[in-house]
């Protein structure tokens, strides 16, 4: 049946193989199978974040009553007579993360504009290398340099700044998170079409204008987009805040002293306060499902932001 | 002989490895439609495409013609969104059945592309890809198996002493015949090619056009093209499709001189496309 | 910029004139610049700042004895010996682990599902779990790993909590890399009657793998400077010997920094900065490999 072209019978050899090919059938059934289990594992995983996270945090509720959770004005997890109420704490991690974001923001998004609109493609290639390098510096660094620099830079320009306080780590963290926002807004800048440029250009607009006025507009739900990841990124922040930001949780919206955010009262309490079992121990799961719901919900407002008004062009 | 009409076809025997007697068409196309989500792409094809001799398609662009050419070794089930209807019989095997392996009859029939695209691996290791993947791993046989495809291609004496080198160092007309020696490498029964000349300059095409009827002898071999010339030039038969649909399909010298339809004849006469 | 309407006819002396307000608009424009160059600019200066201030700090106490000894009551003694092979040892086992699990899941996107919803609620999941803060991944390795299997506060615990963690990223950057194989180069293999993973393995990951090994050297740099969640599963930050197995306790060079940093005397504080150096020499000489891998192989399409 088949032409006959050959002197080695290749074709002949290939149907022979082809017979016996058990052990390669076994391959090209097992792997995908392989791989589906490991791409269920990304599964596992969240259901077991959130499994953990939900059934120690409803032990803890057993204990402690969600209204005081919720209202109660004062955190003291190692009073005689303790307080659990949340509220100290996430108005530690937002005031934070509000000085950070002050910084964060503006730097960010003005390095973006230079980035994607005035900047020469060299001068391009060599900023954003400083940027990728300057979000790969561990958090623990950032900390370091936040206690051992800039908090004594600042008492002096503020005498009564204490050693651990809200100031110094907010503006590290804004510092950290700088290439994130420049880096998320400037893709969104990028993806405004030339052609919207050039035809604002062609009307005599400055680039400024251009920048402003029609670039930034059009890139608008990305560039928000990246402002929403960037104070996500800012409450889960753990390291600056632990070193930086000191273990006061305070309801006093006095940045000069010390506060306490929740990552950093995660991480105090597991540093050996807590004994396995207690209500103090269960505190870390409550404060940690809180801190999860908060992260949870600005990644999916920015991913709904970006996604809504991505076929705009 | 050319009818392209034919419903004698038999896709209850399917299964019969029919040695006894040689069939004269290689492929059997029986009312086949096929559609791209709820474009429909081919409407209705009916072609017998006969062996050892070149079978050219031509039409416009968006004619169907890549797609079908595709279909014959059921390369568009690649895009998720293909469905098709109606029946392939290659060598009178029904190539849709759920008991046939793919992979057989893609071993069967070979394909070079409108883009030359060698992996980016030496010359050597792509040409015994093939022959790899089908589990001959005999050193010597397979430098017999790279020396004789490279010759079979014309390429053998341009490369043989760099076989080693990657083969994106290849000019793109070598590169598209080294895409042809590997596809001759597994001694295919079928040659599908899809416009293999279109990215290529008019010496490399040439030389491609002489490789054509070389192969002709050892090989059936099925060519889309969009350039009319080049089908006048190397085909034996030539099919005329227009919006998916097979206009005419003929002796390449009838649909070249006397046409029956009018839209071949305005096609073929540059009216159009 | 709204043209405003003209309703009388212009002559030729009115059309050669400048707008009136343009070298304000210039002006503004030049201003601005400058101040989106600055702000360009600033993030260089902190980089600047950052290391000349940790190199001043932690220089005099870098040398030979602070990679060989281990942590010490005495500052001049105090070295991160154990750390240092902490942390190799942790990503020793994080990378092969953290890598089939990543790969897998990418291959198993981007070659293997069809587009329903149960991929794109995978596609998702991992996108969520980018944005989950480090210290939630603690709190689940402390859970699943130290308490419910039983491991305690071991390598093997620290290890899987950090592949969890780096997980999206590798998915995402090897997702990145197979889908950037062209599709030619996959069409000329199945046509030539090659299977799924055949296809896969001989063609598409050879391609890929310069972009997938990349992606995982980017992760594991940042694993190998996350402190919290290590902290939450209990890596010691005081030991005085070197793991053994999987089953070792162990501490980490973040952890250790961070144990530094946090006493009041000034010189444990140059002593983590002689740490932190030895660090980012770390992470540099990682990003360094990255780098190189991404621009050897780049031109190959």
């Amino acid at each position: 049946m088949m032409a006959d072209h050959s002197n080695t019978p290749i074709h002949k050899m290939i149907e022979e193989k082809a017979s016996k090919k058990g052990m390669a059938n076994v391959t090209e059934t097992l792997m995908p199978k392989f791989f589906l289990v490991c791409a269920i594992i990304s599964i596992l995983t969240t259901i077991g974040i959130v499994f953990t996270l939900v059934f120690e945090t409803f032990t803890f509720f057993q204990d402690v009553s969600v209204v005081e959770f919720i209202t109660s004005p004062d955190w003291y997890p190692m009073f005689q007579d303790p307080d659990f109420g949340i509220r100290p704490l996430l108005l530690g991690t937002f005031t934070i993360a509000f000085i950070a974001m002050c910084l964060a923001i503006p730097v960010g998004l003005a390095s973006a504009i230079y980035l994607s609109e005035y900047a020469s493609d060299k001068t391009r290639r060599t900023v954003k290398p400083v940027l990728e390098v300057l979000a790969g510096i561990p958090t623990i660094v950032y900390g370091f340099f936040a206690l051992t620099f800039i908090t004594p830079l600042l008492q002096t320009f503020i005498p009564g700044l204490a050693i651990y306080n809200a100031l110094s780590p907010g503006i590290v963290m804004g510092i950290m998170i700088i290439p994130m926002v420049a880096s998320l807004s400037e893709d969104a800048m990028s993806a405004v079409p030339q052609s919207m440029r050039q035809g604002a250009f062609a009307l005599g607009a400055t680039r400024l204008e251009v920048s402003l006025k029609v670039v930034l507009p059009a890139a608008l739900s990305g560039v928000i987009a990246s402002f929403v990841l960037a104070i996500s990124r800012a409450v889960g922040e753990t390291m600056i805040v632990t070193v930086a930001g000191g273990a006061n949780p305070t309801a006093d919206l006095d940045i000069t002293s010390s506060m306490q955010t929740m990552t950093a009262y995660i991480v105090q309490m597991s540093l050996g306060d807590a004994g396995f079992g207690t209500t103090v121990y269960y505190s870390i799961y409550a404060v940690g499902m809180t801190l999860f719901i908060f992260t949870l919900a600005m990644n999916i407002i920015a991913h709904v932001i970006s996604n809504r008004f991505r076929e705009e062009y | 002989m050319l009818a392209s009409k034919d419903n004698n076809t038999q896709a209850e025997e399917v299964y019969e490895p029919n040695t006894a007697r040689p069939a004269d068409s290689v492929y059997k196309v029986d009312q086949l439609n096929l559609w791209y989500g709820q474009d429909q792409a081919l409407k209705n094809i009916e072609l017998e495409i006969p062996e050892q001799q070149v079978t050219a398609i031509i039409g416009p662009s968006g004619c169907g013609k890549s797609t079908f050419i595709k279909t014959l070794n059921r390369l568009t089930e690649m895009i998720p969104s293909v469905k098709t209807t109606g029946g392939i019989y290659y060598r009178n095997q029904d190539i849709f059945d759920k008991k046939y392996k793919v992979e057989l009859l893609r071993t069967k029939v070979g394909m070079v592309f409108q883009n030359p695209n060698p992996f980016p691996k030496s010359i050597y290791e792509n040409i015994v890809y093939g022959p790899k993947i089908h589990g001959i791993k005999d050193k010597k046989v397979l430098d017999e198996i790279v020396e004789s495809s490279l010759k079979g291609a014309a390429l053998w004496d341009e490369v043989k002493d760099d076989l080693k080198k990657n083969a994106f160092g290849l000019s793109g007309g070598q590169q598209q015949r080294l895409c042809i020696a590997r596809c001759l490498a597994v001694e295919p029964d079928v040659l599908l090619m899809d416009e293999p000349t279109s990215a290529l300059d008019p010496i490399s095409t040439l030389k491609i056009e002489e490789l054509v009827q070389d192969l002709k002898k050892n090989y059936s071999i099925i060519i889309v093209t969009h350039n009319m010339q080049q089908a006048g030039r190397i085909s034996d038969n030539t099919a005329f499709f227009l919006n998916g649909e097979v206009v005419e399909y003929d002796r390449t010298d009838k649909i070249f001189s006397s046409p029956d339809d009018k839209r071949t004849e305005d096609y073929i006469s540059g009216r159009f496309g | 910029m709204k043209a405003a309407r003209q309703e009388t006819t212009i002559t030729t002396e009115e059309r050669l004139q400048e707008p009136a307000n343009l070298s304000v608009r210039e002006w503004k424009n030049k201003i601005f610049k400058g101040i989106f160059t600055a702000a360009a600019g600033f993030s260089l200066l902190m980089l600047i700042v950052l290391i000349l201030r940790i190199f001043t700090q932690g220089i005099g106490y870098l040398d030979w004895n602070l990679i060989t000894s281990f942590a010490s009551r005495n500052p001049s003694d105090a070295g991160i010996l154990a750390a240092f092979v902490g942390t190799i040892w942790l990503m020793a086992v994080t990378a092969p682990i953290s890598f089939i699990l990543g790969v897998g899941t990418a291959i198993y996107l981007e070659e293997y599902a069809n587009k329903n919803r149960f991929t794109s609620l995978i596609q998702t999941n991992i996108s969520n779990l980018a944005g989950v803060p480090s210290v939630v991944f603690g709190l689940l390795g402390l859970t699943l790993f130290v308490r419910e299997l039983a491991m305690g506060r071991s390598i093997i615990a620290g290890a899987l909590t950090m592949s969890l963690l780096i997980l999206p990223i590798i998915v995402v950057a090897s997702q990145e890399a197979i889908r950037s194989v062209p599709t030619n180069l996959k069409e000329a293999s199945y046509a030539m009657g090659a299977t799924n993973w055949q296809t896969i393995y001989r063609v598409v990951l050879p391609a890929a793998l310069p972009g997938i090994l990349t992606g995982n050297i980017l992760a594991l740099s940042r694993a190998i400077g996350e402190t919290a969640p290590l902290i939450m599963i209990g890596a010691l930050t005081y030991i005085a010997f070197l793991p053994e197995n999987l089953l070792s306790q162990f501490t980490v060079m973040p952890i250790q920094i961070f144990n530094w940093t946090s006493r009041p005397q000034e010189e444990f504080h140059l002593v983590a900065a002689a740490g932190i150096i030895v660090l980012l020499a770390m992470l540099l000489l990682m990003n360094s490999i990255a780098v190189w891998i991404r621009n050897k192989f780049q031109r190959r399409f």
